[in-house]
């Protein structure tokens, strides 16, 4: 297990240090010259040298590198163009909502899939199958802006059960998280279906048949238990998804977390704030996927490590 | 071929999606034809006297929108946009991904790993975020959100084609054609392209979808194509604010993004049922 660790810890930091050289990158991409930008047009010459300088672009391309990523592992993610402010400390203010929201969506995605996936097992081949999957595939093919803005109008505008968006108590969460949850929910239907079918199928549950258990115990004790072990896994992948989704779903719903924050940097067009976030998210990402390949093996001892 | 297109057929809900497709496909490409009005074209009547849009009427199929636009041409138009670059981006990253996956599975070694471990690095930027970044950068028209959608998606394709790739170089009959003394262009064109094609098949109309959807949120967003070419989710951002008003607004474009994603997704599950008949069912 220790190598194993080591050896997925040093892969994730290789990531992370080849999302830094990405991102670096993509700064250089800019067409508008920054040395410019904070010169004005009146500036003559020699002051632009002298901001050239002030902000290091005269020094060769590694030194500048080598001094983004320095400034990068310190929390130092430039200024906003339009708040004035630090980009970390406004992304870190911004993060709990969204953790909020995605640990929702987590929670909703499960509770779809998972009874979905396992109804469609038992049922398999027969209507009951046949429409879950078919809504399956409804749920992953509806565009997030949509689906909020319709649970809008149906349970907040409508029925007036719930808030027209906002945050602050767990009513607020319902509709966000379960429009951001929902196409994952119809994904884990499909992966609790093919492998519910697979365990249902292994010698153990005919034996617990053949003792006279009754069916209901074999799905769920028997089956369901072992069925879902490999899908709990990979909730750590899910945040790579929700990363994209929360930037629609916080702006549908007024959610004040990082997304919204996305949303009005796309707006004014605030490079740093949107590369701050994507290096943020990316960092996410990374630790996503260590948790879920930490979590397999612990999980389902016969996964080899690799 | 006639037993594939027999396997297809069965599928009631693909063959109903290809047909979705080739409705929506005509209706987009003929829409200067079917269209009633021009897209763009802001009518003196086409808002209330309190400057609301219209609700759907003979004269307006669909309403209008917040500017007294017809939305029944701007859906039509729209949808020439979000099927041009469905198809374009999704083009190009299949194109890219079956490139370097091929690449990368055949040849291994450094240059099979550089591959494969700059897709785990791609794999780390959620693709919605890495578009907006380069939709930022760059100035969105067309063809940039075309190009910035096919860098995004090309990953996918590029792991799922490595993978059989490998598998399939290891294979005893590839050996046998090496030590026949056929060349590296005529194993993989001859012996490991066609062993590819269902997947990649597959993949280019599945893919189609998920292009769509990333479209159609890049536009909702605002760094889709700029306007006043329609395009579906930028008609939904532009009535959001109208929208308890004025639902049809919002609810007409989503649908229309929601049956054209769905219509690929059948389609692609259809195909991969047909095309690989073991993997039925499960």
């Amino acid at each position: 297990m220790l190598p194993y660790l080591a050896r997925r810890l040093l892969a994730s930091l290789g990531i992370l240090l080849g999302v830094s050289v990405i991102t670096f990158g993509l700064t250089f991409m800019v067409p508008a010259d920054p040395v410019a930008m904070i010169a004005g047009r009146t500036s003559t010459p020699a002051i632009r040298e002298q901001i050239r300088h002030q902000l290091g672009l005269d020094r060769p391309l590694p030194e500048q590198y080598a001094r983004y990523l320095s400034r990068l592992v310190q929390g130092d993610m430039g200024k906003s163009y339009a708040r004035k402010s630090d980009v970390a400390p406004l992304i870190a203010s911004r993060l709990p909502p969204t953790l909020l929201l995605m640990l929702g969506a987590i929670l909703a995605e499960l509770m779809i899939g998972l009874p979905a996936g396992v109804y469609a097992a038992t049922r398999r081949g027969r209507f009951g199958d046949k429409l879950a999957m078919t809504l399956s595939f409804l749920t992953v093919s509806t565009p997030q802006f949509v689906l909020g803005l319709t649970l809008l109008y149906v349970f907040a505008y409508l029925g007036g059960w719930l808030p027209l968006g906002g945050y602050g108590t767990l009513s607020h969460l319902v509709l966000p998280a379960l429009t951001l949850g929902l196409a994952g929910g119809g994904w884990y239907s499909r992966m609790t279906r093919s492998s519910m079918i697979e365990v249902l199928r292994q010698d153990y549950i005919r034996t617990a048949r053949a003792k006279g258990m009754p069916e209901w115990r074999v799905t769920l004790v028997h089956g369901f238990r072992n069925a879902i072990l490999p899908i709990i896994a990979m909730v750590g992948l899910d945040i790579g998804i929700f990363m994209s989704g929360v930037v629609v779903v916080e702006n549908v719903f007024g959610w004040p977390g990082i997304g919204q924050l996305m949303w009005q940097a796309i707006q004014s067009l605030d490079l740093p704030i949107i590369m701050g976030i994507t290096t943020v998210a990316a960092v996410f990402i990374v630790l996503g996927n260590l948790i879920a390949d930490l979590l397999a093996p612990l999980i389902d001892p016969r996964i080899r490590l690799r | 071929m006639k037993s594939f297109w027999f396997r297809f057929r069965r599928d009631k809900l693909a063959l109903a999606g290809l047909v979705i497709i080739a409705v929506l496909v005509t209706a987009g490409f003929a829409a200067s034809l079917i269209a009633p009005y021009d897209p763009n074209e802001q009518f003196f009547d086409g808002l209330t006297l309190e400057g609301s849009p219209l609700p759907p009427s003979l004269r307006f199929w669909f309403g209008t929108d917040t500017n007294g636009r017809d939305q029944f041409s701007r859906l039509l138009f729209g949808g020439q946009t979000s099927i041009l670059i469905g198809v374009l981006a999704n083009g190009i990253a299949v194109t890219l991904g079956s490139v370097l996956g091929v690449t990368a599975g055949y040849l291994r070694g450094w240059i099979g790993a550089s591959i494969m471990r700059f897709t785990d690095l791609m794999m780390a930027f959620p693709p919605l975020l890495l578009a907006i970044a380069l939709t930022a950068i760059l100035k969105p028209g067309l063809m940039i959100v075309v190009l910035v959608i096919a860098l995004v998606n090309w990953v996918q394709v590029a792991r799922v084609v490595y993978a059989e790739t490998a598998a399939l170089s290891e294979r005893d009959y590839i050996e046998a054609a090496r030590a026949m003394g056929a060349g590296t262009g005529r194993i993989l064109l001859r012996h490991l392209m066609p062993h590819l094609v269902p997947t990649l098949i597959v993949y280019g109309t599945l893919g189609i979808a998920t292009t769509v959807l990333l479209e159609s949120m890049l536009s909702f967003l605002g760094r889709g194509v700029q306007p006043p070419t329609p395009a579906w989710g930028m008609m939904i951002f532009e009535s959001q604010s109208y929208f308890l008003n004025a639902p049809w607004l919002v609810f007409i474009p989503g649908a229309a993004i929601l049956i054209l994603a769905l219509s690929f997704n059948l389609v692609g599950d259809g195909l991969r049922d047909a095309l690989d008949p073991t993997q039925r069912g499960r």
